[in-house]
């Protein structure tokens, strides 16, 4: 496995509205996290829904968010957070 | 857009605090999408878009289970496993039966 | 990012569930029958395959989960390798994992708790607590578990100071989720067994503290 960010690296997630079957969810695209962990490589659903092999094994994260940074009304503290799996494909780096 | 099941963010009142009981016909769906995606009949994620594309009304209206049958099916019709007249032909056979879900001579649920 | 969708309970509820009618014949009871029995005349499954599924399910349930949390309260070296690695300390507890998604552990500590949700379906950790509750499946639920914890939380009776922060866990993918609550206080001294008696599945998903 030869994952592209590391633990701890900052990532955004990327935009965009593809058809099909995506398990990024709607509210955490184009948001800006933290990598908590590497997950592993896992076979890409995306590709599954359609009953194909969904190979190559794409690799998963953990990436935390900060709840103030992603609801402009949010009530909590400072330090709630967010921590949602997300592909490879789905970060990017920082501008 | 955001996809019909894709509503993490989205207003809602509050979480009412029901659970059910399990009906035998509910824990069968789920014995059939646990068993057919192990043996590669179709993957699980086939059965989540197969939901993902019900019609917005659809999706609140039928209960889990009734949205995983249904996705159930489809796959399987896809899939070339079973085909539409066979499922169509089965259904009126059921519909027909005077003594209830159970054909003559099969074992009754317990 | 809180889109206004109104969603109006003004008629029947159109979310409670049925009453009992496994007598009654809805299309889709007629639909799980054709497609149960087209599957066992193509000889694709068998009706026993069917029973064990359903046995096996009925097996699994929130004691499984509770064995794995009192075992982690009594023995600090089993916690520390059920957080490093969920699936593999569940399996060494004696509760079979069987499928391919991977068990994360979270621990509730004095200054954090976690909550499990899962906005695009119902991602649960089946094989140590069973099948997950309406309540975790709703709509209610899934919105605002991860934008409005901490009143989900309220409303299920739970409340946290400011200096205790929430951390969410959304499983959109192949982990699955489960809190490791804190012991509750006056429970020291009790063992494995009696402890386990104590853990809430309620506590295991987040919604609830012991």
């Amino acid at each position: 496995m030869s994952p592209r960010f590391d633990v701890g690296a900052r990532v955004n997630v990327r935009r965009g509205n593809p058809p099909g079957h995506i398990r990024t969810p709607y509210y955490i695209r184009g948001k800006s996290g933290t990598v908590e962990r590497i997950c592993g490589e896992f076979r890409n659903p995306e590709e599954l829904a359609y009953g194909r092999s969904g190979e190559p094994k794409q690799v998963l994260y953990r990436v935390r968010f900060v709840q103030k940074e992603l609801w402009p009304a949010y009530t909590g503290p400072a330090n709630d957070t967010i921590d949602v799996e997300l592909y490879e494909h789905w970060l990017e780096p920082p501008q | 857009m955001r996809g019909i099941h894709d509503i993490g963010g989205l207003q809602a009142g509050p979480v009412e605090r029901v659970e059910h009981d399990y009906q035998l016909w509910e824990k069968r769906v789920d014995a059939l999408m646990v068993l057919l995606s192990r043996k590669k009949r179709f993957t699980v994620d086939e059965l989540r878009k197969g939901i993902e594309s019900l019609p917005g009304d659809a999706y609140d209206r039928l209960t889990y289970y009734e949205r995983w049958i249904g996705s159930i099916a489809s796959a399987l019709v896809h899939r070339g496993t079973i085909s539409i007249e066979e499922l169509r032909t089965k259904l009126a056979d059921i519909e027909k039966r005077p003594e209830g879900p159970t054909p003559p001579g099969a074992v009754a649920d317990p | 990012m809180m889109d206004n969708i109104t969603h109006s309970h003004d008629g029947p509820d159109p979310h409670a569930p049925r009453p009992d009618h496994d007598d009654t014949l809805t299309h889709h009871r007629m639909l799980e029958i054709a497609v149960r029995e087209l599957l066992i005349e193509k000889g694709i499954l068998t009706a026993d395959e069917v029973r064990e599924a359903v046995e096996r399910m009925d097996a699994r349930g929130p004691h499984l989960g509770a064995k794995v949390v009192a075992k982690a309260w009594v023995d600090p070296a089993f916690k520390a390798r059920l957080l490093q690695d969920g699936s593999a300390a569940v399996e060494e507890a004696g509760v079979q994992m069987d499928q391919p998604t991977r068990l994360i552990v979270v621990e509730n500590t004095p200054t954090v708790h976690n909550l499990v949700v899962c906005t695009l379906c119902s991602c649960y950790p089946r094989m140590v607590l069973g099948i997950p509750p309406d309540w975790y499946k709703s709509r209610a639920y899934r919105s605002r578990a991860v934008w409005e914890p901490r009143a989900v939380l309220a409303e299920f009776g739970t409340i946290l100071p400011e200096d205790v922060s929430v951390r969410v866990h959304d499983s959109t993918a192949d982990m699955r989720y489960l809190v490791l609550p804190m012991q509750p206080k006056g429970s020291e001294g009790l063992g494995e067994a009696k402890l386990a008696e104590l853990v809430t599945r309620d506590s295991m998903i987040g919604v609830t503290t012991l």
